[in-house]
């Protein structure tokens, strides 16, 4: 089962496309790239992801060589980049604003790379043609870019980059300006498009749900550096602190003093309140602080007690988060911890069970959560 | 009706102070030079009643254009007027442009005073202004005590009174509405764009001939004409800078008027000035109308 994965980061043999080595970029005394070290695969789609601010656009533009490194290299098939200027780079970027150059027809805009390198007629018409189908343009070929609709526009930023066909294509915030139903129809066309092409994409984004769908693996960054880079699943259930599990989706931190029993750890968080247990492979000193990072999906709630769960905790409703398909319960514990806990709406709103200043039990398994040094 | 009552404000001011103003010039160039108060024939006598009226208009006749077409000095003067005004527009382009592009460049905050110092000479009197070059370029002026000065040349340049002084002086004179409308293109457009065909494959200076110089077209377009138009007529800057050797229309106009007191001649002339600047002031509007088309 296992060698149809795509994982070219957990191949030794594999080399990587793209390789940052020690890289730091600073502005003036302000550091944008902090020595970041790791590497992006060849048909890799590729997420970095975070607040504005942490540095992702400026690790994009050093990729398109818009920026130049202060310190370290940064290599494209083995190849130290820093000596090549951006227009003769095999790598192709898609703006926030999509630049589109408003004087050029939806044609001439995806043809203007091809120009550029002085190819046969021939062969640029048959490109361009072949883009236009690929993004699903071919009626809007001789418009300007004012005259279609956001969507279509974004559809010709991303032709004219991939006309190139470049190594590796970078997109800046590509959804950006799109509303919620048309991003996610575009999420699912962009992973297509990336797949039947076979390029590399680097995404930038501070939307995580759009990272997690499109993406290969998601780098999370947070002052210009990487905290975690890895598969989306593997950031949502493992993530490597408290920072990445607090950035991605929702979660309750609860800080307690850790002691180990049996496979995993025991966690004493208030007086008064249970010891909490959680099987958890990590290295803890006994008595440590440690940080239980649970996923409101995995907490029940119930009227009683549940029958032989070790984690179980009664608490009072202070507030209910209605999102039409699930319900997110804010309860908070006597000693004021706050824990989310989020139920399936299987049942008509006028048939919930619970509701505000009702008393209740949290309860959640053994593995549910993830124990985290900070 | 009160859509009509707004369109009709303006087109009152027009009427009151173009059409008649025309109107009446209109008429002088169709009159005969007398001597007397006006120095014109004929005035309308209502006294006379309907039989004034005809008279009137009887006496009126194209005799002061068919005179223009004769003298060879008039069409000289037009097509000298002309030539003058399409040099200095694009000289004025070429000062201009770098000068629009170094303002739309420039950091954020330096924009204002930069924009201040392009509007700032508008504080002066413009007559002071084409004075005080006469100060610089005159054969004892500034200019040949500085290049003497530094032994850069023996003898005084002769520039006053010749073409290049008038040259110098529209350029001058004319330079802001050349950089305005071109920057308010260049600073119009997205910064993005040109690191967009950057990326594409361009060179900066071919980035520069395929983005930056169609994007401010209409920014071009429309500070040629503003300099172009109002040069034609030019009277001030030829007369004080250009001496006797440059021939221009506006000059011409002036002697008619007031040195020879032909005014219907006069009239005719400035008549056939304004039919020649039709055809750019409608190219001009033409353009203003397709930049505010493309802008929505």
């Amino acid at each position: 089962m296992a060698q149809n994965v795509f994982e070219p980061w957990n191949d030794p043999a594999e080399k990587p496309l793209i390789q940052f080595k020690g890289v730091t970029k600073r502005f003036g005394e302000f550091v944008a790239i902090d020595n970041q070290t790791f590497d992006i695969y060849e048909r890799e789609f590729f997420a970095l992801l975070g607040p504005s601010g942490c540095g992702k656009t400026t690790m994009m533009r050093m990729l398109a060589g818009f920026e130049t490194p202060t310190e370290g290299t940064i290599l494209l098939g083995g190849q130290d980049m820093a000596p090549i200027p951006p227009n003769k780079r095999a790598i192709n970027m898609m703006f926030q604003s999509y630049a589109l150059f408003p004087h050029l027809s939806v044609w001439e805009n995806i043809a203007f790379g091809l120009r550029r390198d002085n190819k046969p007629k021939a062969e640029i018409e048959a490109r361009v043609a072949e883009m236009l189908k690929l993004t699903r343009l071919e009626q809007f070929a001789k418009r300007k870019p004012h005259q279609i609709s956001g969507g279509q526009r974004q559809r010709v930023a991303l032709a004219r980059c991939l006309a190139k066909a470049p190594k590796l294509l970078l997109l800046d915030e590509p959804m950006g300006a799109l509303d919620a139903k048309l991003r996610q129809a575009t999420q699912f066309e962009l992973m297509d498009i990336q797949e039947k092409t076979g390029t590399t994409f680097v995404i930038v984004t501070h939307d995580q749900e759009e990272a997690m769908t499109v993406a290969s693996r998601v780098a999370v960054m947070d002052n210009g550096r990487i905290i975690q880079a890895d598969t989306p699943a593997r950031i949502y259930e493992m993530p490597n602190s408290v920072y990445v599990a607090d950035f991605i989706g929702e979660v309750t931190i609860i800080p307690g003093k850790v002691h180990r029993r049996d496979k995993g750890y025991d966690v004493t968080f208030a007086e008064g309140q249970p010891t909490l247990y959680s099987e958890f492979d990590a290295e803890f000193d006994n008595g440590q602080t440690g940080y239980l990072a649970l996923r409101p999906e995995k907490v029940a709630i119930s009227a009683e007690r549940p029958e032989g769960r070790t984690n179980a905790v009664q608490g009072k409703i202070i507030d209910i988060a209605y999102l039409g398909n699930l319900s997110t319960y804010h309860v908070v514990l006597p000693n004021g911890q706050k824990i989310k806990a989020q139920t399936a709406n299987t049942r008509r709103l006028s048939r919930r069970d619970f509701t505000w200043e009702d008393t209740v039990w949290l309860s959640w398994t053994d593995t549910a959560a993830v124990l985290l040094k900070g | 009706m009160r859509r009509l009552a707004l369109i009709a404000l303006p087109y009152a001011w027009l009427l009151a102070l173009f059409l008649v103003p025309f109107l009446i010039v209109f008429k002088i160039s169709l009159s005969d030079i007398a001597t007397a108060i006006p120095p014109y024939t004929p005035t309308l006598d209502f006294r006379a009643g309907w039989q004034g009226i005809k008279d009137f208009f009887s006496e009126l006749d194209f005799e002061n254009f068919a005179f223009l077409a004769t003298d060879s000095l008039y069409w000289k003067a037009y097509v000298s007027s002309l030539t003058i005004a399409f040099i200095s527009t694009i000289l004025t382009l070429l000062v201009g442009y770098p000068i629009a592009y170094g303002m739309a460049s420039a950091p954020d905050h330096w924009r204002p005073t930069l924009m201040m110092l392009v509007i700032l000479p508008f504080w002066t009197s413009f007559l002071i202004r084409v004075y005080s070059w006469m100060g610089i370029l005159s054969t004892e002026g500034y200019l040949n005590q500085l290049l003497l000065g530094l032994g850069l040349i023996s003898t005084p340049l002769t520039i006053l009174n010749t073409p290049t002084a008038v040259y110098i002086g529209i350029v001058y004179t004319y330079l802001p509405f050349m950089i305005l409308p071109i920057y308010s293109a260049l600073e119009r457009m997205d910064g993005s764009l040109l690191e967009a065909a950057e990326d594409l494959g361009c060179s900066r200076l071919t980035a520069f001939w395929l983005i930056t110089v169609p994007l401010s077209k209409t920014g071009i377009i429309a500070g040629c004409f503003l300099v172009f138009i109002p040069v034609i007529g030019e009277f001030v800057i030829p007369s004080l800078l250009g001496g006797s050797q440059t021939l221009m229309i506006g000059k011409v106009l002036w002697e008619e008027f007031f040195n020879n007191r032909d005014w219907p001649v006069a009239s005719a002339v400035a008549v056939v000035l304004l039919l020649i600047l039709i055809v750019p002031i409608v190219l001009f509007q033409m353009n203003e109308q397709k930049s505010r088309e493309a802008e929505q």
